[in-house]
């Protein structure tokens, strides 16, 4: 078994189009979840985080001229091109392989194909639209999981790498706020009436976001961040409310604790899903305190940026990972009182704290879990 | 690398369900999906209500993994936080997809549904087999634009290898416009039975294409 | 009233799946939830879905919808109070 290492990565969202970007805004407490009065995606006006157009369009046209894009494979293909900018990757070679994280891709097209051909709406197309962007041999590998893809696209990438099918592996993940899904998540009576507030005792549901991530992992270029075992699992209980039990989420962190070899005590550092619906908070609290990791800071990042579903994963880990490296955890915004049963230490205010091991988690539709561990060495 | 095989497998087509081979039901008068899985479901007397709120690609599979399951036994062989589910397909959740989008198209008539747009993910349908049977393994859903052999060895082999994996339900769920496809694999660790297949690239291949 | 509960009766069986499901079957004052019908969180969101669009009266908090659904019957009334 090889060992992994994550080498570069970006984000997309809201509050910036690189890490940095959006690490200096979260340093000032910013959120980019505004509410929106009038727009093609609801009837009535609701808050969301979005990435603004124009600038999408005029930092994609340094990378990319002529063909046409859509606003989705213009995301992924720009965080992956970011992500890739000085790294040794050669992205050409067999032994490179793209993963893309997405639940939706292009659904946009269904209400109207525009100017693309019928098929661009099947996610196996898209993704060989962004594979091919950078001229990689490879068919994509797409993991749609609902929201836990993310994670789950790291995690199939660390399997590949460690069993030597591949060196190196361009994990992106996206996906764009459309009609589609802010009708379906209204009809559910999950959206929030403000910026969402994780693990607070008023949150009242979810923001969503719009965002793409990338992160590359390699075993044969190294770097002080190594990834331990992922590990997912069901929760046998329902296909859209949250286990009462946390049962799946707190088997799936169960697995990588005792793949990585690792002591609950060790996990310095929790980045939650923290939707911010009242169900989903609450599981998770129980199935953290049932994994003895009571001790560890937790927070969510839904606060900032909303939910970015198929980036989710990967926006958060990235952001976790620079927290490992850089011994600083960043407030979960929007949490004032704790409002889980379980006594988790939410963090209030950014803090400089030694980390050494960190634990990502994601929980979604489908009764689906997944976990991760980033080390540091 | 642990020795691994195919001890069973069902394939759902052309309004036939076949399982290891034989078949095992087929309906000739039945006019179009949702009637042919219907009638394949009474003929399996699977007693379970919430199978008629389920969207097709969650039906299609059900059936199959009920029919599977029931077969080898799976369950009582195994610690059920070991069983993985692995599926893939090409046409995602879209079958379901273009319902959701239908309620919303008018916004003089916009009644987007809760029971629909729940169906609009691919891994639904391992929630509902989970949720059936109690199994709470690893799950991963990938789409490809075609069965993608290499892809599900590799990615099981190292379910396997990873020491919390002991059986695997893994295979195809495609259902698009008016043609639908199921062919799900029993992956486990090697029984000796004769009637084993061995676990590798090639006869996932031969058994997809052979029906 | 009675006309107005063996509609709704047909409409729940028809939007929530209840296969093999007679209105005969649905007593109208026992409980929706819990036992029975074997209802769920979405059943219920969907019952919210069914009061807009056949009946224009909006539910916006789902928490309002447990006095409203408890029973047939008490949706009836409620429809009765509110249309406009």
């Amino acid at each position: 078994m090889k060992d992994v290492f994550v080498i570069s990565e970006n984000i997309i969202t809201s509050l910036g189009f690189d890490t940095e970007e959006n690490v200096n805004n979260i340093k000032n407490y910013k959120t980019g979840i505004c509410k929106l009065d009038k727009s093609d995606f609801w009837t009535e006006p609701f808050f969301v985080s979005l990435i603004n157009t124009e600038r999408l369009n005029q930092e994609f046209s340094n990378i990319s001229e002529g063909k046409e894009y859509t606003r989705f494979e213009k995301l992924c293909i720009l965080s992956a091109s970011k992500a890739l900018k000085n790294t040794p990757i050669d992205v050409k070679s067999k032994e490179t392989i793209f993963i893309i994280s997405t639940t939706k891709g292009n659904i946009d097209l269904l209400k109207n194909s525009q100017d693309f051909e019928e098929d661009r709406v099947y996610i196996d197309k898209a993704a060989s639209i962004i594979s091919s962007f950078f001229n990689n041999p490879n068919t994509p590998i797409v993991v749609s999981n609902a929201c836990i893809s993310g994670v789950l696209a790291i995690n199939t990438a660390k399997r590949l790498i460690s069993a030597g099918l591949y060196k190196n592996a361009v994990v992106v993940g996206g996906d764009i706020i459309t009609e589609f899904v802010v009708s379906g998540f209204q009809s559910f009576k999950s959206l929030s009436f403000g910026p969402c507030k994780p693990f607070d005792v008023s949150r009242d549901g979810l923001s969503m976001g719009e965002g793409a991530s990338t992160i590359i992992l390699s075993s044969e270029t190294k770097s002080n961040i190594r990834v331990l075992e992922g590990a997912s699992a069901n929760d046998a209980n329902h296909i859209s409310g949250p286990s009462k039990t946390g049962e799946g989420l707190y088997i799936a962190i169960e697995k990588s604790l005792k793949n990585s070899k690792i002591d609950a005590t060790e996990i310095d550092y929790i980045s939650a899903h923290g939707t911010a619906t009242p169900y989903n908070d609450e599981m998770e609290a129980i199935a953290i305190g049932r994994a003895g990791l009571l001790n560890s800071f937790v927070n969510s990042y839904k606060g900032y940026f909303g939910h970015t579903l198929g980036a989710a994963g990967l926006a958060e880990s990235v952001l976790a990972i620079y927290s490992l490296k850089n011994n600083f955890l960043f407030a979960s915004l929007g949490f004032e009182n704790k409002g889980v049963s379980e006594d988790l230490k939410v963090i209030e205010k950014h803090k400089e704290v030694k980390l050494n091991k960190i634990l990502k988690i994601a929980s979604g539709f489908g009764g689906c879990n997944a976990s991760i561990i980033f080390d540091k060495i | 690398m642990i020795d691994t095989c195919i001890t069973a497998y069902c394939v759902i087509n052309d309004n036939k369900i076949v399982i290891n081979g034989e078949t095992y039901f087929k309906d000739n008068e039945s006019q179009d999906f949702n009637e042919f899985i219907k009638a394949a479901y009474r003929f399996s007397n699977i007693n379970y209500l919430k199978f008629f709120k389920m969207d097709r690609l969650c039906k299609l599979g059900f059936v199959v993994a009920d029919l599977l399951i029931k077969q080898t036994a799976i369950l009582e062989k195994y610690d059920s936080k070991n069983i993985s589910i692995v599926f893939s397909n090409r046409a995602s959740s879209l079958d379901t997809d273009r319902e959701h989008q239908q309620s919303i198209n008018d916004r003089n008539n916009y009644f987007p549904s809760p029971s629909v747009f729940v169906y609009t993910l691919p891994n639904i349908v391992t929630g509902e087999i989970s949720i059936r049977h109690k199994i709470y393994g690893e799950n991963i859903f990938f789409i490809s634009n075609q069965f993608d052999e290499k892809l599900l060895y590799n990615y099981i082999n190292t379910l396997f290898s990873s020491s919390s994996t002991d059986c695997c339900i893994a295979g195809w769920i495609d259902i698009d416009k008016n043609s639908y496809k199921a062919i799900i694999y029993i992956i486990e660790k090697s029984t000796n039975n004769s009637k084993d297949i061995i676990f590798d690239t090639e006869n996932l291949k031969k058994l997809y294409i052979k029906n | 009233m009675e006309e107005l509960i063996s509609k709704l009766k047909g409409e729940i069986i028809e939007v929530l799946n209840l296969e093999d499901v007679q209105p005969s079957d649905i007593d109208a004052e026992a409980p929706l939830f819990g036992e029975g019908l074997g209802l769920d969180s979405i059943d219920a969101l969907e019952l919210i879905v069914l009061l807009e669009k056949n009946y224009g009266l909006k539910i916006e908090d789902p928490k309002d919808g447990k006095k409203v659904f408890f029973s047939v019957k008490s949706m009836a009334e409620y429809i009765l109070a509110n249309k406009k």
